[in-house]
């Protein structure tokens, strides 16, 4: 059966047996690298090309069909046009800054990708405060936002920026307490962990219907978090013409674009693997034969699936949503969400403590 | 590199209290064509707003003094080129009028059914527009699935798809295409069965509810008092339809009802547009199989000359009384002339409903105020 784990012990082996182990623990760093930027691109092209086939749909149009069999190259063409393009630095903005932005989008993203558990024990970090760690990291993001919105020196940036400081700060909070019923339910920050937990039974099935509230609080925030429509006011083409990245163009655009796009992967990837077990296969109780055949599917096409479903319903919001007005985006999010947050936690807290879940 | 102070210090130009200066436009993507709006904000709360027009100034006045009084017609086609069909009937109007010249029942009834196809494909390309302006972007493609269909039949009709002219003084240019009817038939069932889809994407949206809700609020008196026509009037509890009040060609003959809601919020004036689509379709419905047969054009001289005099004709576009004033010396042009477009009334609204929410409203207020900007700035 292919999996992810032997390819991974393979290399270990084979590294350990050429090196010292303080060598081959660097090489593996350098492939870890790699691999993830690689990752980033791929995924980036993919989740691109997703979206436009996924607005097409909804939009009873076809799509990019052009280049390549369906359209399938649509996305590198526009990423060598992005490439190829000048990337202009407005006269009178903060160089500096405006250069640094991007690339503190990107590597927020980067980073967060190091605890992710893509398949059975294939994981880059797997840190005891796993949870901690995403929701600290995933909030510097803002940072780099403020940072390209303030840089510009542009004035619909500088609004971009504001909106999006305030709304990544406020969601962050319901996604918190989201993120934190799983980890009472489970006793546990550890990713995996978390995703051990669900051998027998995805943590959405299990945790009864305050695990589905924390679900919904979760996607909801997350979308707001990512700066997704309906909560787009950081970049709101019809009212700031592109928000925060206004004065961006050709490499540096692509950069928070392409950032916009990982870090729906991730925040999905998180959503997969708290609500939905992660990598688990799906078993239902005592159908031995279903819950064979559902083993035999590798783990990594298990993970994959879920992230996508999550990010197909990330997508499908995005086109059928009107967006909402900034009083509006923090009413909900200070007088709905986070009292209905706070008071699932507290609910999750008493079916653990009393052992209600399976 | 410059230092913090110095960048504050180029946001804030007009500067007291913290004040935001924003040149909304020409380019600008809810500025629909180039209306430049100089919004003065505070935060996210709007101060003030001035539009400035002249950016696409044509002077299309001054340019059909010029025309004899068969061209001049066309031009307006370029002004509000979403009611172009409209706009030449009242142009035709006023010069019937001055010439008393008859004009057969079948070119009246076939302007009025091309009238009313025209305000649906503007109000379709409206409410697209408009839930873009809200940050929805597919509605604007179920609206132009239908507006297609429209934009089919006047390009089969007068082999236009946007600044159609089709209507001379006297009637029509050409007869009508074989296929007319049966095409408006169809289009008819299509819209009725897809209308629904608009009601599930944008009427019943609570986003949607909760963004065009108490935004914009206009009352009767300021609608009077700008001269606010259409729907927008419409929405305050103005009765202003032209085709009820004066109404022209045929349409004292068919039943339909003037759409009136009392709340003058954006989602009243969203409600009027939606509900006059449904009224057009009524006219269309009882005109189209009862399309007279006969001539399609009057009989008229070759050069057509007006008596001296003044004269004024109005009609109902898609945004709302669009009103003709020509002053004519007897000659083959006009000596001079003057469009009274709606838009322009109903643009200078938008500071009044607009001061003190926020920039989101902003859109919500210009999106439902139906703006065409060549019609504002001729």
């Amino acid at each position: 059966m292919f999996s992810l784990e032997g390819i991974t012990t393979n290399v270990q082996d084979w590294l350990l047996m050429k090196f010292n182990p303080t060598m081959a623990l660097a090489i593996e760093c350098v492939i870890v690298i790699l691999l993830s930027i690689s990752l980033f691109a791929i995924l980036g092209l993919v989740l691109v090309l997703m979206e436009r086939k996924v607005a097409a749909h909804i939009q009873i149009r076809l799509g990019p069909n052009r280049v390549g069999p369906g359209g399938m190259f649509q996305t590198v063409a526009d990423t060598l046009k992005l490439i190829m393009k000048e990337g202009l630095t407005p006269d009178k903005a903060d160089k500096f800054l405006f250069n640094l932005a991007p690339f503190v989008v990107m590597m927020v993203g980067m980073l967060l990708l190091a605890p992710i558990a893509f398949a059975k024990n294939f994981q880059i970090w797997d840190i005891n405060i796993g949870v901690l760690y995403i929701s600290s990291v995933s909030s510097l993001s803002v940072i780099g936002i403020l940072m390209a919105g303030w840089a510009s020196n542009n004035k619909y940036s500088l609004l971009g920026a504001m909106r999006s400081g305030a709304q990544i700060v406020s969601y962050e909070l319901s996604a918190g307490f989201a993120v934190l019923t799983i980890v009472v339910l489970t006793g546990s920050l550890q990713i995996s962990e978390i995703v051990n937990a669900q051998q027998n039974g995805w943590w959405i099935f299990k945790g009864h219907i305050p695990a589905v509230i924390a679900f919904v609080l979760y996607i909801i925030a997350v979308t707001a978090e990512t700066n997704r429509a309906p909560f787009d006011l950081a970049e709101a083409e019809s009212e700031l013409t592109a928000g925060f990245h206004t004065e961006y163009s050709g490499m540096r655009f692509a950069l928070f674009f392409l950032a916009e796009y990982i870090n729906i992967f991730i925040v999905c990837a998180i959503g997969a693997t708290l609500f939905f077990g992660g990598w688990m296969p799906l078993h239902i109780g005592n159908w031995e034969a279903f819950n064979h055949i559902m083993d035999y599917i590798p783990s990594s096409v298990w993970f994959m699936g879920k992230t996508f479903f999550l990010i197909f319903l990330i997508m499908w919001f995005r086109w059928t949503f009107p967006r909402l007005r900034v009083d509006q985006l923090l009413n909900l999010e200070w007088k709905y969400l986070l009292p209905i947050s706070l008071f699932n936690l507290l609910l999750v807290a008493v079916i653990a403590i009393l052992g209600w879940h399976f | 590199m410059y230092n913090q102070t110095e960048i504050i210090k180029d946001t804030s130009e007009l500067g007291a209290d913290g004040e935001l200066v924003i040149n909304m436009g020409p380019q600008h993507p809810a500025t629909h064509g180039v209306l430049h709006l100089v919004v003065t904000l505070n935060g996210e709360t709007i101060k003030k707003i001035e539009p400035h027009l002249g950016y696409i100034h044509r002077s299309i006045e001054k340019m059909c003094e010029s025309l004899t009084y068969r061209q001049f017609i066309y031009v307006t086609s370029r002004m509000d080129y979403l009611s172009s069909h409209i706009n030449n009937l009242g142009c035709a109007l006023l010069v019937e009028k001055g010439m008393q010249i008859e004009v057969p029942d079948r070119a009246k009834y076939v302007r009025v059914i091309l009238s009313e196809l025209t305000r649906i494909a503007s109000h379709e390309l409206w409410l697209g527009a408009m839930a873009m302006d809200l940050g929805a972007f597919t509605p604007f493609f179920y609206a132009f699935r239908e507006r297609e269909m429209i934009t089919d039949i006047m390009e089969d009709t007068c082999g236009a798809r946007l600044t159609m002219n089709y209507i001379v003084p006297g009637g029509l240019m050409y007869d009508l295409h074989p296929d007319f009817q049966k095409k408006v038939k169809a289009f008819i069932t299509q819209f009725k069965s897809k209308v629904t889809e608009y009601e599930d994407l944008v009427t019943n949206n609570v986003i949607f509810q909760s963004r065009t809700k108490g935004v914009g609020i206009l009352s009767a008196e300021d609608a009077i008092s700008y001269g606010c026509t259409g729907p927008v009037a419409r929405a305050s509890g103005v009765s202003c339809d032209i085709r009820k009040i004066y109404p022209y060609e045929v349409y004292d003959k068919v039943e339909f009802d003037e759409v009136l809601e009392t709340a003058g919020d954006s989602f009243a004036r969203y409600m009027v547009r939606v509900k006059e689509m449904n009224q057009s379709i009524r006219i269309i419905e009882q005109l189209i199989d009862n399309i007279p047969e006969g001539d399609f054009v009057g009989k008229t001289k070759n050069v057509l000359k007006l008596p001296k005099g003044e004269f004024y004709t109005r009609v109902e576009t898609a945004r709302g009384e669009f009103g003709v004033y020509v002053v004519s010396e007897g000659g083959t042009t006009p000596h001079r002339i003057k469009f009274r477009s709606p838009g322009f009334s109903n643009l200078s609204v938008l500071n009044h409903i607009s001061v003190g929410s926020k920039i989101g409203d902003l859109m919500a207020s210009m999106g439902t105020l139906d703006l065409v900007i060549p019609d504002i700035d001729r």
